[in-house]
């Protein structure tokens, strides 16, 4: 009976690798129909990790991050987060908008346009909601997905939100790591994805495994 | 120097001067520093959630929830020879870290987190000194044992000495 992330066995395990896959496959698609192509999405690494290996493969606890946070509830429930550190979100809105002011309202500590953290919100959106729509193709599950909401703060601030949601199943998060590929540049962003334990059994006895 | 002496999430240690200890990032989570400001022994904790009632009792965390950490830290720091008696409490984190509007469960559980500390200290009769708790940012929090000064600092806002 399965009632821990920690007792996924490899086989279930690479059952959320795939639909991360898949996942990853649609948010290329849309993203890049909204960046005009200038960016490209590489097949991701899927992961199920703990809470402190997620959080250094984000650059540390105090690492200042741009998280997008989207719920999703229905006959799944859980969260999904877009996290991506502070250079890179810098690094992908300066390919996306190009200020007339050069972003001079941009101060020393890098913070963000209102309007550059629009399209991260936006970005964030369009993966979150690709990898529930392919969780919900694959599964015929009915999930409804939220309106993104959005935080700048220290990587482990934001990743504790939804751990804490769900702190009655264990400290395991499904990570989820892709580089956005630039001319210039390989950008890292993430997603961590977190489903009630319920929701993960369905979604295994929808796609025929043993729970 | 002191020792840094590092606090994980769902974790608390206890320990003597000389020694600083630090607990990272805090979103909606609270940390707990307890004193005895005359052997300068204390403890930090770092809980995730209000109360170990809500979840069954198998393979339970102790150190994960307000009610039974710091019961548990305070035990310790007895252990170790502080009086009871002259123990008191500062206590920062607990904020909202996304503003969702939805009456979901996170948008509430930072204030629930810092009611249950509260509640627990008041219990064991610990007198809370120093807050810096709430508002829609993370916080990483220093205790040094020297001093007993909790240090509180966030990305973008500087330092607070409480």
């Amino acid at each position: 009976m399965l009632t821990n992330y920690d007792e996924l066995n490899d086989m279930q395990i690479d059952v959320l690798r795939e639909i991360g896959n898949i996942g990853a496959g649609n948010a290329a698609t849309a993203l890049a129909t909204i960046l005009d192509e200038k960016v490209e999405i590489s097949l991701p690494k899927v992961r199920i990790t703990d809470f402190n290996t997620a959080v250094n493969a984000l650059g540390g606890a105090e690492a200042m991050t741009v998280g997008v946070l989207l719920n999703f509830n229905g006959e799944a429930n859980g969260m999904i987060m877009f996290l991506l550190n502070m250079q890179d979100a810098q690094a992908i809105t300066n390919i996306l908008i190009q200020e007339e002011n050069g972003g001079e309202e941009e101060g020393a500590d890098g913070r963000l346009s209102d309007l550059k953290l629009s399209a991260i919100k936006e970005i964030g959106n369009i993966l979150g909601s690709s990898y529930i729509n392919s969780l919900a193709t694959l599964t015929g599950l009915n999930i409804n997905i939220s309106i993104p909401y959005i935080a700048i703060d220290m990587a482990g601030a934001l990743m504790s939100v939804p751990i804490i949601e769900f702190g009655s199943i264990g400290d395991k998060v499904m990570f989820i790591e892709e580089c956005f590929i630039t001319e210039e540049d390989r950008l890292s962003g993430n997603i961590i994805l977190f489903a009630e334990i319920e929701t993960l059994k369905l979604i295994m006895e929808r796609l025929g495994l043993e729970v | 120097m002191s020792e840094l002496l590092v606090v994980g999430i769902s974790d608390y240690k206890v320990a003597r001067n000389p020694t600083v200890l630090v607990t990272y990032a805090l979103g909606s989570c609270v940390g707990i520093c307890i004193y005895d400001s005359r052997l300068k022994i204390g403890g930090l904790s770092h809980i995730m959630l209000p109360e170990s009632s809500m979840f069954n009792k198998n393979d339970l965390n102790r150190m994960k929830f307000a009610d039974t950490a710091i019961v548990d830290m305070v035990q310790d720091l007895i252990k170790l020879g502080a009086d009871p008696r002259r123990l008191t409490a500062k206590i920062a984190g607990g904020a909202q870290m996304f503003d969702v509007q939805q009456a979901s469960m996170i948008g509430t559980i930072g204030d629930r987190n810092v009611c249950s500390v509260k509640d627990t200290l008041h219990k064991l009769k610990i007198p809370l000194i120093a807050e810096d708790t709430g508002l829609n940012y993370g916080r990483t929090v220093y205790f040094d044992l020297e001093t007993g000064v909790m240090k509180v600092q966030s990305l973008g806002r500087g330092t607070r000495e409480l």
